[in-house]
């Protein structure tokens, strides 16, 4: 890992101000998939601006508009909020299915989001949820966040702060794990809202992304059966030495009706 | 650039200054010469690293060391005060729970961590929490004995 300037923001606007500044500043939340990237020398910031020291980024509120959760609150602290999972149960399945455990301690959901790795669960949830991602400046809708691959709206100097997770009547989270990594292979996130129906899928793609034939047919029938014979292409899936794109095809079927059957359940 | 750390490692309160792309890891082995915890893979899979930061299992291979400043960071040398063995420490003695040792104390600072949020955890339950501890040697069935084991002496310690 090369060198860089350490420095520990004491608020968000610190952090903004410090991250606009200009050179190449990025911005340090759990760490668990930035530290990993800096030691293969993907990224090589002038700068790390750690977050941790942030407590307006912390914490977990229940409101009539959904779940509020801070950007820095850790994997298991999502998992083990017990209001949490009496609420929005599908969010404390997606956290604790991410990693092992001691992932799930250090890494964060801002981190996860802005990162917007195409096998991260959170994207899933957000996107399934209808969440929105709200920033130092701007609120955003989990449609127009996840842009492509690594890929966000976020802007030069934006920090997220909280993601705002709307309360389904039910849904469910289901996910075929990387045996290595625990990453999705495919990993399929089901709600059901008096509006209709999402469905958001991730490691299939390039980037999270919803399935509008699976949306349709849910919103006739919410069943499992709903979805047997619905064709998923395989073009422009991944491919890679972990599957191919015609096997995560037949998983994004099989994933997002056991995910139908959680929410069932 | 240098940072100063000050922190509490094993109880004590120490500090050192330290390159800011030093790891946790690193610190602790080189600096503090606590060479228990171990770099297996080095990239946050295996779980030979395992301490604890203000109480909750890591792996000090994915930290920075000027992450720790002002935490509180506990290392399988502090595991037991008093030149005892700790339960854990017993009980992957009693049950054969290691063949070369490599994978151990990460095991077991992972498997305290457990035992501190769940103390009677089911077989499973041990599986699944040590997910992010790989050992290459001997397989697992002897450890997840060893951690039932700890957790029935610790309940009776506490009774």
């Amino acid at each position: 890992m090369r060198e860089f300037n350490y420095y520990r923001a004491g608020s968000v606007r610190d952090a903004a101000k410090r991250l606009a500044a200009g050179g190449n500043a990025m911005l340090l939340a759990g760490g668990m998939t930035l530290l990993p990237a800096l030691k293969m020398r993907f990224n090589q910031p002038s700068e790390l601006i750690d977050l941790a020291g942030i407590n307006e980024l912390k914490g977990i509120k229940l409101s009539r508009k959904g779940a509020h959760i801070g950007a820095a609150t850790t994997h298991v602290e999502v998992a083990g909020n017990v209001e949490l999972r009496a609420a929005v149960p599908v969010l404390s399945q997606v956290a604790e299915s991410i990693g092992d455990p001691q992932v799930r301690n250090r890494g964060t959901l801002g981190g996860s989001v802005a990162n917007n790795d195409p096998a991260a669960d959170y994207p899933a949830a957000a996107l399934g949820l209808g969440a929105t991602i709200i920033t130092n400046k701007r609120k955003i809708s989990a449609d127009n966040f996840f842009v492509g691959m690594f890929e966000t709206a976020l802007n030069a100097g934006e920090v997220v702060t909280e993601v705002l997770f709307p309360l389904p009547q039910r849904a469910g989270y289901a996910k075929f794990p990387n045996p290595a990594t625990r990453y999705a292979l495919v990993g399929v996130c089901v709600a059901q809202f008096k509006s209709g129906v999402r469905v958001a899928v991730t490691g299939a793609g390039s980037s999270v992304h919803r399935l509008e034939d699976f949306e349709e047919a849910l919103e006739r029938d919410f069943s499992p059966g709903a979805l047997e014979g619905i064709p998923v292409s395989a073009a422009n899936l991944n491919d890679d030495m972990h599957a191919s794109a015609e096997y995560r095809a037949q998983l994004v079927g099989v994933m997002a009706r056991r995910a139908v059957a959680m929410a069932l359940d | 650039m240098d940072v100063q750390v000050s922190f509490t490692l094993n109880g004590k309160t120490v500090s050192a200054a330290a390159s800011s792309a030093t790891l946790l890891v690193d610190l602790l082995r080189n600096r503090f010469g606590l060479t228990g915890t171990h770099v297996g893979c080095d990239t946050s899979q295996c779980g030979a690293c395992v301490v604890h930061v203000d109480g909750a299992s890591v792996k000090s291979c994915t930290m920075l060391a000027a992450q720790v400043d002002g935490c509180a960071v506990d290392t399988i040398e502090g595991l037991s005060g008093d030149g005892e063995l700790h339960p854990l420490q017993q009980a992957f003695h009693e049950h054969h729970a290691l063949q070369c040792g490599f994978c151990t104390p990460g095991m077991i600072m992972s498997a305290a961590d457990l035992l501190k949020r769940n103390p009677r955890p089911s077989e499973l339950e041990v599986r699944d929490w040590l997910e992010g501890n790989m050992c290459r040697c001997t397989g697992y069935h002897n450890i997840v004995k060893a951690v039932r084991a700890a957790a029935g002496a610790m309940g009776e310690e506490g009774s």
